[in-house]
This record gives C-alpha cells, sequence and structure tokens, in this order.
C-alpha cells in the first residue's frame, strides 16, 4: 500500500512541478489577500487576535484553492478512470492525495508565513517560532485530511468548485478556533501562552478524528 | 413498509403536543426574571436537541447505508438530515428572539451554543447542493452518506472546540439545558422533549411514505409507458 501510495504521490508531485498550478496560485492569493487586509483594515501593522486571524483565515482560503485542484488533473484528462481501473487501493489513493496536500501547504506556509511577518505583523515573527511551527503542523494534517476528502466529495459533483468552499470552510471551523487561538498570544509584543497544550490538544485531536473518518469512508468514494 | 405502526404514533405525538403546550401555558410557573417570553425555552431547546439528535441520527443511518449497500436507510438518512435542517432553521429563529428579549440582542457571538448551532446548521445546509448535483442514484446515495457520516461526527466536534473557545474567555456559571431547574419547570421541559421527538419521529415516517410512495408511482408509470409503447 505504501509503495503505491508513493507512487501516485511521486506523480502528483512531478505535474506539480512541471505544471505549477497549485502552490504558486495559493502563495499568490495569500499575498493578494494580504494586500486586501491592508486596505480592508486600513492598518499597516497588526498584532494579537487580529494578526492572528487574519493569517488563519487567509490560510485556509489558499487551502480551498489547493483542495479544489487536487483532483482536477485526473477529472479533466480522464487519468480517474485509468487510476480506478488500476488495481489501487482506496486508502493508498487518499494517503497519497492528503500527502500531496500536506505538502502544498507546508510549501505555501514557508512563503506565506514569513511574507506576513514583512508585510502586516508588528511583532517580530522569529519570536514565536517553535510554537507557531507546531501549530502549523498540527493544522495542515488535519487540512490535509479534511480536504483530501472533501476533494473526492465534490469530484464526482456537477458544482466541485462551488461544493468545496461551502463544504471544507465550516467543517474547518474547529481547526480555526484551535490554531487562531493558540496562535493569537504567539504574535502579540510580549505575550505568553499558557492555553497552547490545550488548543495543541484540539487541533491533535481534531486531526485523529478526521483522519480515521477520512480512512474510514474512503473506500465508498471514487469507484465505478 | 414505511406506515406499520404510524397511526398510534401520530395519535401519540397529537396527545404529547398538547399536554407539552398544556403543561407550558398553565402548569409551568413564570420565570422570575425573564417572565413571560421564557417559555419559548420549552420549544427552543427540545427543537435544537431533537434536530442536534436528527443529525447524527443520519449519520448512524449513512453507516447503515454504506455496510448493507441497501438504498432505503440512505433515504433515511437524507430524511431525518432534511427534517433537522427545518427544525434548525426554527431553532435559529427562536434562539434569536429569546436573545432579544433576554438579552437585548438578536445575536450573541459569546453563546457557546448558539454559535456551534449556526456552524453545524450551515454545514448541513450543503448537504442538498452535494446530493442534488450528483446524477447517478447509486452514486448520489452513496456520496450522501459519506458526507452524513462525516457531518454527524463533526457535530460533537464542533461543540466541543467552541465552548474551549469560549470557555478561556467566559467562564459559565448557568447550564441552558436544565441541570437546575425547578422540579414545575423540568417535568414541563421532559414533556416537551418527548413531544417533538415524537413529532420528528412522526414526520420522519410520513416523508418516507410519501417518498416511497412517489417512486413507486413512477416506477409503475414508466412500465406502463412501455407496455403500451410495445
Amino acid at each position: 500500500m505504501i509503495r503505491t501510495a508513493s507512487a501516485i504521490l511521486r506523480k502528483d508531485l512531478t505535474i506539480e512541478l512541471r505544471t505549477k498550478e497549485s502552490v504558486p496560485a495559493m502563495t499568490l492569493f495569500t499575498v493578494t489577500v494580504y494586500v486586501l487586509f491592508h486596505f480592508g483594515l486600513d492598518r499597516d501593522s497588526l498584532d494579537g487576535e487580529l494578526a492572528s486571524g487574519v493569517l488563519w483565515v487567509t490560510l485556509l482560503l489558499a487551502a480551498v484553492i489547493g483542495v479544489t485542484r487536487l483532483f482536477a488533473t485526473e477529472r479533466e484528462q480522464g487519468g480517474i478512470d485509468s487510476l480506478l481501473l488500476a488495481p489501487v487501493d482506496r486508502t493508498a489513493l487518499f494517503v497519497a492525495k492528503a500527502t500531496a496536500l500536506f505538502l502544498y501547504l507546508l510549501l505555501l506556509e514557508i512563503v506565506a508565513v514569513p511574507v506576513f511577518g514583512l508585510l502586516l505583523l508588528g511583532p517580530d515573527l522569529f519570536a514565536a517560532f517553535p510554537e507557531l511551527a507546531a501549530i502549523l503542523l498540527l493544522a495542515d494534517i488535519g487540512l490535509a485530511a479534511v480536504g483530501a476528502l472533501v476533494s473526492a466529495l465534490a469530484a464526482e459533483t456537477r458544482a466541485r468548485e462551488l461544493i468545496v468552499p461551502l463544504l471544507l470552510l465550516p467543517l474547518v471551523v474547529p481547526l480555526l478556533i484551535g490554531a487562531a487561538s493558540a496562535t493569537e498570544p504567539l504574535l502579540r509584543e510580549g505575550g505568553t501562552s499558557e492555553d497552547l497544550g490545550r488548543y495543541l490538544a484540539l487541533l491533535g485531536g481534531y486531526d485523529l478524528v478526521f483522519v480515521l473518518i477520512a480512512l474510514a469512508v474512503f473506500d465508498y468514494l471514487l469507484d465505478d | 413498509m414505511y406506515s406499520k405502526g404510524f397511526k398510534p404514533l401520530a395519535i401519540a405525538t397529537v396527545v404529547a403536543i398538547a399536554v407539552s403546550f398544556a403543561l407550558v401555558f398553565f402548569y409551568a410557573p413564570l420565570d422570575a426574571d425573564q417572565g413571560f417570553v421564557q417559555k419559548i425555552f420549552y420549544v427552543h431547546v427540545p427543537m435544537a436537541i431533537v434536530a442536534l439528535c436528527g443529525f447524527v441520527a443520519g449519520g448512524i443511518m449513512a453507516i447503515k447505508h454504506l455496510r448493507s449497500g441497501d438504498r432505503s436507510w440512505d433515504m433515511r438518512s437524507y430524511v431525518a438530515i432534511h427534517l433537522s435542517i427545518i427544525l434548525g432553521t426554527g431553532v435559529l429563529i427562536t434562539g434569536a428572539i429569546w436573545a432579544k428579549a433576554s438579552w437585548g440582542h438578536w445575536w450573541l457571538w459569546d453563546e457557546p451554543v448558539l454559535v456551534s448551532f449556526l456552524i453545524v446548521f450551515l454545514l448541513y445546509c450543503v448537504y442538498y447542493p452535494l446530493r442534488f448535483s450528483i446524477e447517478d442514484p447509486d452514486r448520489q446515495a452513496r456520496y450522501s452518506s459519506v458526507f452524513a457520516i462525516a457531518a454527524g461526527a463533526f457535530v460533537p466536534i464542533n461543540f466541543a472546540a467552541v465552548r474551549l473557545a469560549e470557555a478561556v474567555t467566559h467562564p459559565r456559571v448557568l447550564s441552558q439545558t436544565g441541570g437546575n431547574l425547578p422540579g414545575e419547570m423540568r417535568l414541563t421541559f421532559l414533556v416537551s422533549i418527548v413531544a417533538m421527538a415524537l413529532l420528528f419521529v412522526t414526520l420522519w415516517k410520513l416523508e418516507l411514505t410519501a417518498k416511497n410512495a412517489s417512486m413507486q408511482l413512477k416506477r409503475l408509470r414508466t412500465t406502463l409507458e412501455l407496455r403500451s409503447a410495445t
């Protein structure tokens, strides 16, 4: 199963590397949204709640783009049929797709978070670093699991581009609550976070539940 | 197949609703600081509890559908979610009225139960566009079931997360669902829950029977058309 999953993942990453479709689009989108927030809020620098809210909402909206595109290449070129005709375990497909999305999100954040620090954030970003990295990682795992599930759910519908954001955004509200509340004290000048452990536990629990659910129900999606 | 025992159930529902309204208006005491408007509590909270149970039940029926491959379970799950959404609309409206009357605002973001309910409601609203944008009936049933399971599991997680976020800033003193109600209020409240649950089951059966009948009619019509064509 791991071999199949890594083969599909390699294929996806090669396509992404050659077409440069998802990650650059997501990155560009985040930077544009920062500019929008700058003018919308009419603020030159943000901190605390506002900073963490802007950062997380922007990242989640960018994730919507990645999730919409996740099965797009297979759909458009008909590759999904050959993929499903091959003796590929659905679980392997899920693992590959979720890992691809996880890597896209990671790449996006490597660029988007420092850019946020540069453009909008008032306090120093590096002060928040080890904790922020842990929050980002945990949130990415949950986003990747939910995103792969939503993407597969929406792949067969007529209005894919419509269903993905409508479905994904309410589902990630608990993730946003955990991530934004955990990040908020880190982005405040001299802020300390006493509740960090609790929010990390929330993120971890969310990840665990949705990875398990997705693994359990993915078998019923995408078969003809 | 769905109409078995419908008549006694319908009668029980009518009686339970009549009794619960009688209790609400003539038996339950007036709330000391909220007065008459507090009586909306006997509609609002049972409706919310039944709607949430309906969502989770829809998920359980969806599991049954995926395990057995029997499409009638998908129909049950669909009708349960459909009715829960209708109740959910009622919950949000009565909740807003109650909030306006007792706190002076139509909407309060620091009320975790209300906020969680809105998120769950928004998620389940996507059930319709998802379900009806898939044409193949078999696939429609399967995908809807997957949604119902994921969303059913999401309900408790979401409530826990919203409560966690609020607990830090707004400690809750009094639980809303009636942990410390006086006896007469509690009795009225329990009867109201039973009445609302019975109403839900009755409507659920009615809708299933209607859907089943119209499906059979359609099938008969196609057979008839085929036969008259040849």
